[in-house]
């Protein structure tokens, strides 16, 4: 499994990274995480309101700072 | 009621009397008073938008007529939640999707002005006829800017190469129960609250001091009908204010409670919202500063010919 998160730097999109790696954390799962600051990259997942949260390359959440639970729950489903 | 509540509380519970329970008084009913309003009215707006992202909004332009366009991309800024960390995302997308460069100046325009803690603030502050005109002028600045900029085809001056996307977007309103809002709604009024319930308590101390300490004739001089260059100095000084709306307008209810014209402070609080000197460092990544400077300037004017107008007409 591969989880990106998406954001070019502002203070929401780090929020939402130690959150993501909290939660793979508690998942137990192999994950990959990816950082994506490049804006052509952010461009061509159609994501408008950073921070963007990407897993297997599919859209799952844009504009907001989800909960650990929240992303567990991604994560497993 | 909470009026006389607070008022006997500061005189006869902490017992105190003349200028400074006048002070005492103002402070706490204003502080309270703007807190319960911002939390229901940020509230209110964060459950609406639950329904519309702005992946949505793009979708929706996408392919309609120009002067509907600026309409619609104007009304949607009242909404739609703006954070200048994603006004390039934002910009670029909207691009994309082939929506003119002027439709897209009319959201960027909007979205900042019609935040929900400005609208909050007005209405906490000077009731729901005001916050109604600024609204309304909001939305006209946003509308005849966008179009301005439109107008005078300035695509060159947009420094990132946008490819086009073929083809059209689909408009999908974002479902999730009704819980779900509920609860994401109060998630964000809980962090936007916590960010400004600061600003309130210094604005609204600085208010209640000014209320009770600085001379009424001494306002009206620098402010009022005494000073014809007001406006253009308000809408100058709004510019570094941005991330204290919350702050800055209790104090421009105290100014105009003291003979401020309103036409000032409406252009003094909206120059607040819409010119932010960090958005424009953040757009200078991806637009030429001709095009940045002309965005201002237009914004700016606007705004000063609405104060202006305001003043002549009331």
């Amino acid at each position: 499994m591969k989880i990106e998160v998406l954001g070019t730097g502002c203070k929401k999109c780090s929020e939402l990274e130690v959150v993501v790696k909290t939660a793979i954390a508690q998942s137990g799962k192999f994950v990959q995480l990816e950082k994506v600051d490049d804006l052509m990259k952010i461009m061509e997942y159609q994501v408008l309101s950073t921070p963007g949260l990407v897993i297997d390359g599919k859209v799952v959440s844009t504009g907001k700072v989800l909960s650990v639970d929240e992303v567990v729950a991604l994560i497993n489903s | 009621m909470w009026y006389e509540l607070s008022k006997a509380f500061v005189e006869h519970t902490i017992g105190v009397q003349g200028k400074a329970a006048d002070a005492l008084h103002f402070f706490l009913y204003d502080t309270v008073k703007i807190w319960f309003l911002l939390l229901t009215i940020i509230f209110t707006v964060s459950f609406l938008r639950t329904w519309v992202n702005t992946e949505y909004v793009r979708a929706y332009l996408q392919g309609k007529s120009k002067l509907y366009a600026h309409a619609a991309a104007a009304g949607f800024g009242i909404i739609t939640p703006f954070c200048s960390c994603s006004a390039i995302p934002l910009f670029l997308g909207f691009l994309q999707a082939r929506i003119p460069l002027g439709v897209t100046f009319s959201y960027l325009i909007s979205a900042p002005i019609n935040n929900e803690i400005a609208i909050a603030m007005l209405f906490g502050i000077f009731g729901w006829k005001i916050t109604a005109l600024y609204i309304a002028f909001g939305l006209m600045v946003a509308i005849v800017g966008g179009w301005f900029i439109g107008a005078l085809s300035m695509e060159n001056e947009v420094l990132i190469d946008v490819t086009p996307m073929e083809g059209r977007l689909k408009a999908d309103i974002v479902r999730l129960s009704i819980t779900q809002r509920a609860k994401e709604a109060w998630h964000y009024t809980v962090d936007i609250f916590k960010k400004i319930y600061i600003y309130v308590m210094v604005g609204v101390g600085v208010g209640a001091w000014i209320h009770g300490y600085i001379p009424t004739d001494f306002i009206v001089q620098y402010t009022g009908e005494g000073n014809p260059f007001a406006v253009i100095i308000a809408v100058l000084m709004g510019i570094p204010m941005y991330s204290n709306a919350a702050g800055v307008m209790p104090l421009v209810e105290v100014l105009t409670s003291k003979g401020m014209l309103l036409g000032t402070a409406l252009s003094f609080m909206m120059a607040v919202t819409a010119l932010s000197l960090p958005e424009a460092l953040i757009l200078k990544k991806i637009l030429s500063l001709k095009l940045i400077a002309l965005f201002f300037t237009i914004v700016g004017s606007g705004i000063i010919v609405i104060g202006y107008l305001f003043n002549a007409i009331l």
